[in-house]
């Protein structure tokens, strides 16, 4: 993976140094609160209900057991010992003192890692494919670009200040396992008619309350010209975004007023301006970084079996294990959604576990997913008998991969000042239920997402089933949504009718579940299934 | 509107220019683009810094007024005239803080008349505060990518 070079250490190192003096200054009272929030939150500082949070970013999700035994340093040193990883890669802590922030970010600049733009009105951390680099399907590994692009983006003088937050997701492989159309740029790396390597643009998605899928707006940009189309991108945003409003100052907004043709047309005119002011890195630089990302050495002649005689031990590798490009090899997705367990979070025992786990078994490389689970992507086959005894002991082994209980879901009203319910509680229910009645596993493929408010950070627009926390006259209240998808076939979920109190919410997942289960078809998912017959019997089903 | 709306050169606290301080009044880009005399003007956060470009030559200063430092429109227009080949004056004017001054230079800044005095000692570490930058820009500093690459 990625190593910093004397000049990237340099950058993160100077960035310590000026928050250090900027929270000084607040600390002095020599600026207001209103003028120093923008900085904190461009290194990653909120502040929340109970204390402030603090979000480090995992560029692209990739991180090294080295890196991972420090974060898990960091929550018990300012923390409480948990971390959380988010639907962005990245990881928060909920408790950290104002006064401790730079030490926080000093400590990660040690193991090269940081804070930067994290939260704020700038481009945000650059999120990928949790398995670039094993998936038997990617045309290249998507990483050295969004590499590129990290350290374009990283103090970026004219987007520093944009109308929004602006977040951008690179891939390789026809099938997204990143969302990368519900980003605010979305790049796919394609091969052209030629054979040449390049990207596809898709801008303008985003959820929160207006959740749009990106329209592609350039089928081709050549790499040497990938910073350059970016900067235009941004350029245009820049210019016209809504300030005036910050719920419609989101690019897909943008997109969306303007026309996705005109604003093609306007990002085209800046970008032949800008082509002549020789503002791209050459390929060199491309080529410098792509050998960080080489494959690590994959031994050969490898055993493609692995003893499935526990038949816990097969049940898991059939939901947490996904096919390698390397034989013999498979990556492996641990689980942070235990049953009743608070989806995403990983105690400084876990973390450490998974950093030790990540250098025995997998070349000291590890990955956070959107769906805030752990990747090791590079196991062998005949060492996943091993592997999962040791995630049993660490509490890991749950085996429910893209399956009713693996839930994405915000922090919701537990942590969270804007949020209308609780969204931690829910998921908890839901998956115990799912334990008990033992459908889980019965149901196959099923994302359910939660959100404890509109601005969907728990991207429930996106779930086979999505749940919204609403506030009903000072109560809480969930709707039910069903058929979004954030993977290639991406789709809006839509909202079944109205909504449910805590306990109801539960009772109706389950009787959307049973309708699929009784309607299902060979090999339909939920999706699939809810596809086909629409939403109807569903609703009869939820309102009888 | 009045036309004369702009700084005058008591009100620059910071200034990385030789030639003698513009002391022009400046007017809006409407009024400018009405009249053929007008030397100084002052852009708002709403307008395209690119209806300025057919003028240049007879520009000598553009202020950039920053409302609210929120605002970051105007980073971008300081570098659509710098990119354009504009090398007068572009002075930010309004909410300039220290933590906007690196990045404003980075721009294409080269005055700035903050609405509340800044701190000299403050804002001489935030000019200086970084050494190396990743992105080219048209202010003459090598981004890292060149320094690899030679
Ligand atoms: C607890 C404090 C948090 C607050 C106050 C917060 C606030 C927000 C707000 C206001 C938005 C809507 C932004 C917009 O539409 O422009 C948003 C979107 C989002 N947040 Fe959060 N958030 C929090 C935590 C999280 C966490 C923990 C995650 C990850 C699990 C997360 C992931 C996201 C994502 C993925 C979006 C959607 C981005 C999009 O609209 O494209 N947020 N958040
Ligand atoms: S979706 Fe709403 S409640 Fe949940 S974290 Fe985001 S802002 Fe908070």
């Amino acid at each position: 993976m990625y190593r910093y070079d004397q000049y990237d250490q340099e950058m993160v190192d100077t960035r310590v140094a000026e928050f250090r003096d900027q929270t000084r200054r607040r600390l002095e009272g020599k600026i207001t609160e209103d003028q120093f929030k923008p900085l904190r939150l461009q290194n990653g500082l909120y502040l929340q209900l109970h204390a402030y949070m603090l979000r480090v970013a995992v560029p692209y999700g990739t991180l090294n057991g080295t890196q991972m035994h420090a974060l898990a340093d960091i929550a018990d040193k300012y923390d409480r010992g948990y971390g959380h990883f988010t639907t962005r890669q990245n990881i928060q802590y909920n408790w950290i003192k104002l006064e401790e922030a730079p030490d926080l970010l000093a400590d990660l600049a040690k193991v090269e890692m940081h804070a930067i733009q994290t939260s704020g009105n700038c481009i945000r951390n650059i999120s990928s494919d949790q398995y670039a680099g094993a998936a038997a399907d990617e045309l290249v590994d998507p990483r050295p670009y969004a590499e590129l692009l990290r350290q374009w983006s990283s103090f970026h003088p004219e987007f520093l200040h944009l109308p929004r937050k602006f977040k951008i997701c690179v891939i390789a492989s026809d099938n997204d396992r990143a969302a990368m159309r519900l980003h605010d740029i979305g790049i796919q790396i394609v091969k052209n008619e030629a054979g040449e390597i390049g990207c596809a643009f898709y801008v303008g998605g985003g959820m929160g309350r207006t959740p749009m899928v990106a329209p592609l707006i350039r089928e081709f940009v050549p790499l040497d010209q990938l910073i350059t189309y970016s900067e235009a991108c941004l350029r245009v945003y820049n210019r016209y975004g809504r300030r005036d409003n910050k719920y419609k100052a989101r690019i897909k907004i943008l997109v969306h007023e303007m026309g996705k043709d005109e604003y093609a047309r306007q990002v085209e005119e800046e970008f032949a301006h800008l082509l002549e002011q020789g503002i791209e890195p050459p390929l060199a630089e491309l080529e410098r970084i792509k050998p960080y990302f080489a494959d690590p050495a994959f031994k050969i002649g490898l055993t493609e079996k692995a003893d499935r005689s526990d038949d816990k031990f097969a049940r898991w590798v059939d939901s947490n294990c996904m096919p390698h490009k390397a034989p013999g090899y498979v990556a492996v997705t641990i689980s942070l959604k235990p049953v009743g367990g608070i989806p995403g979070d990983a105690s400084t025992a876990q973390m450490h576990a998974m950093a030790d786990l990540a250098k025995e078994y997998s070349f000291d490389e590890c990955r956070v997913t959107h769906a805030q689970n752990i990747v090791l992507p590079h196991v062998e086959i005949g060492r996943l008998n091993e592997l999962y005894g040791k995630l049993v002991q660490a509490d890991l082994a749950t085996a429910n991969i893209d399956q009713i209980g693996d839930i994405i879901a915000c922090p919701g009203l537990d942590y969270c000042s804007l949020a209308n319910a609780r969204s931690i509680p829910v998921a908890q229910k839901i998956s115990q239920r799912f334990e008990q009645n033992g459908k889980g596993e019965m149901l196959g493929q099923l994302k359910l997402k939660i959100s404890g408010c509109i601005n969907a950070c728990g991207h429930h627009h996106a779930g086979h089933i999505g749940i919204l926390g609403v506030d009903k006259k000072g109560t809480e209240n969930y709707q039910l949504l069903l058929g979004g998808s954030e993977a290639e076939d991406t789709s809006l979920a839509k909202i079944t009718g109205p909504g449910f109190d805590e306990a109801g919410i539960v009772d109706a997942v389950e009787k959307a579940a049973d309708v699929y289960l009784a309607q299902r078809e060979d090999g339909e998912r939920f999706l699939d299934t809810y596809r086909r017959i629409g939403m109807d019997p569903f609703k009869e089903a939820l309102y009888a | 509107m009045p036309d004369n709306l702009g700084t005058s050169p008591d009100d620059v606290q910071f200034r990385f220019r030789d030639d003698e301080v513009v002391d022009h009044a400046a007017v809006t880009v409407d009024a400018f683009l009405d009249q053929s005399n007008a030397a100084a003007v002052r852009i708002e956060p709403g307008d395209d810094a690119r209806e300025l470009l057919p003028h240049l030559e007879r520009i000598k200063l553009v202020e950039v007024n920053f409302p609210g430092f929120m605002d970051g429109r105007g980073y971008s227009s300081a570098r659509v005239l710098r990119e354009a080949g504009y090398e007068g004056e572009i002075r930010a004017v309004g909410e300039v803080l220290i933590d906007q001054l690196a990045i404003m230079r980075r721009c294409g800044f080269d005055a700035f008349a903050p609405v509340n005095t800044l701190d000299e000692a403050d804002a001489e570490r935030a000019f200086n505060l970084w050494n190396e930058v990743y992105q080219k820009t048209t202010d003459g500093r090598a981004p890292i990518w060149q320094k690899r690459h030679g």
